[in-house]
């Protein structure tokens, strides 16, 4: 098989088929926990873990699934993986999960994980489907880090956690961004981020 | 045996058989994994207490290492300020059940915390901010009149507004603040507006823009501290807390 065939669900949801700035999925978890980045990296690798495996597991059972229920079936093993990622997260890395709190339980309903598992995991191979869960989350979290590396910078001066701007700074009359914390500066952000990829890929002006 | 997958004797065994195996699974992680949240939440509330009496946890030093080391007793008193000999923890008494009570039937905890400036007493309290639930922790000085140091958090309050009281600018004014009044009466720390300054009792500076916060936190103490008003007056009288 054609290698770069086998890999296209992995590489096309970076940027030409990204779920948040093209198809404008996910987008109200993407303002809620982009405030700082340790959470919007929880959030990416929490979003990735579950999309990749509710999309192999509803991929094995496609054929096996009743239609007349299908979305309820699709809707069991999300909310099922959802609630280990919590547990998971409640009783290794405290902190974060506290940080998230709700945002988990609301993975859920993140339009991205019901969009990938009817439009590809219902239509192809678990390894197929696999790598487009990997691909379609990764493509979630590079547009959560880029929104979050700048209302972190801008609206704390931190980084991770890691002071950037130095003491003198704010001494010398430097202030934080009060309205980079607020949500409303995460769509303005991700408007931003649309605009840029427009500009370079003509191909999805409309 | 190929059975017919849009009929329905199919979906309900399906259905069934999906939601069995996915009840199983979770029942295992979740019992796998709770000892390990437990202890979390558990330290998470120790931490909360050695912050009210400013101790914080550093690299070299856990939570729990320096949770056994300062906290010398804990006890459970009632509103006549007596110890109450009842076989309750007072580190799992759930607050937020306590101050919905009558004032008289409540059970008050009390952890006894050795710190370099002194003995303090660390009690509990809880409140209702705008969005949810606000609690914390108010360390006091052996006279059971001032207050050594205070530790609020909150569920879930406005960014940069109400969530502004978990921050130590917020919390710090409460130190050296006297809860009762010089004719020896409960008056509480009040929660004020700039330029709206009572001319006596203890206040703090209220958050700006965070005005139902404060005035929750302002209630909160009222509510959670004035029960404890017969423990610290025999605090004061340097009585030691019989058991």
């Amino acid at each position: 098989m054609n290698l770069k065939k086998t890999f296209l669900p992995l590489v096309n949801p970076l940027s030409k088929e990204n779920p948040v700035i093209v198809q404008v999925l996910g987008i109200c978890s993407a303002l809620a926990v982009t405030a700082k980045m340790e959470p919007a990296l929880v959030m990416t690798i929490s979003v990735t873990a579950v999309l990749a495996l509710s999309n192999v597991i509803i991929s094995l059972l496609r054929n096996t699934i009743p239609t007349s229920i299908r979305i309820i079936v699709q809707l069991v093993v999300v909310a099922a993986l959802v609630v280990i990622v919590d547990q998971v997260l409640k009783a290794w890395n405290y902190e974060v999960s506290k940080a998230l709190s709700v945002f988990i339980g609301l993975i859920i309903t993140n339009c991205i994980i019901m969009g990938r598992l009817e439009a590809f995991a219902l239509n192809n191979r678990p390894w197929q489907s696999f790598l487009d869960g990997i691909g379609n989350g990764i493509g979630y979290g590079v547009i959560l880090v880029i929104i979050s590396f700048f209302r972190e910078l801008f609206g704390s001066g931190t980084l991770m956690g890691y002071q950037i701007f130095p003491q003198s700074w704010y001494e010398a009359g430097y202030m934080n961004n009060g309205m980079m914390i607020l949500p409303p500066m995460a769509l303005i952000l991700a408007g931003c981020i649309i605009w840029v990829h427009r500009a370079k890929n003509k191909d999805l002006q409309e | 045996m190929t059975m017919n997958r849009q009929s329905n004797l199919y979906t309900v065994i399906y259905s069934v058989v999906l939601v069995v195996i996915v009840g199983v699974v979770l029942s295992i992680v979740y019992q796998a994994l709770r000892p390990q949240q437990e202890e979390n939440i558990a330290n998470d509330t120790k931490r909360q207490i050695l912050a009210a009496a400013l101790i914080v946890p550093s690299e070299n030093r856990s939570v729990a290492e320096l949770y056994s080391t300062h906290i010398t007793d804990s006890y459970i008193v009632n509103t006549e300020g007596e110890r109450v000999d009842a076989n309750i923890d007072p580190f799992s008494v759930n607050v937020s059940l306590e101050v919905k009570k009558p004032a008289a039937e409540r059970i008050l905890p009390v952890f006894v915390c050795d710190t370099q400036s002194g003995v303090k007493y660390i009690v509990p309290v809880y409140g209702a901010g705008l969005w949810g639930p606000i609690w914390g922790y108010v360390a006091f000085n052996s006279d059971g009149d001032t207050i050594y140091g205070a530790y609020f958090a909150h569920q879930g309050e406005t960014p940069g507004l109400g969530a502004e009281i978990e921050k130590p600018a917020f919390s710090s004014q409460f130190q050296e603040k006297d809860i009762f009044n010089s004719e020896g009466m409960f008056q509480s720390v009040k929660v004020v507006k700039n330029g709206q300054e009572p001319t006596e009792g203890s206040y703090v500076h209220a958050i700006s823009g965070g005005t139902i916060t404060s005035q929750g936190v302002q209630r909160m103490l009222e509510n959670s501290l004035e029960p404890y008003s017969a423990f610290f007056k025999k605090l004061s009288q340097g009585k030691e807390v019989e058991k």
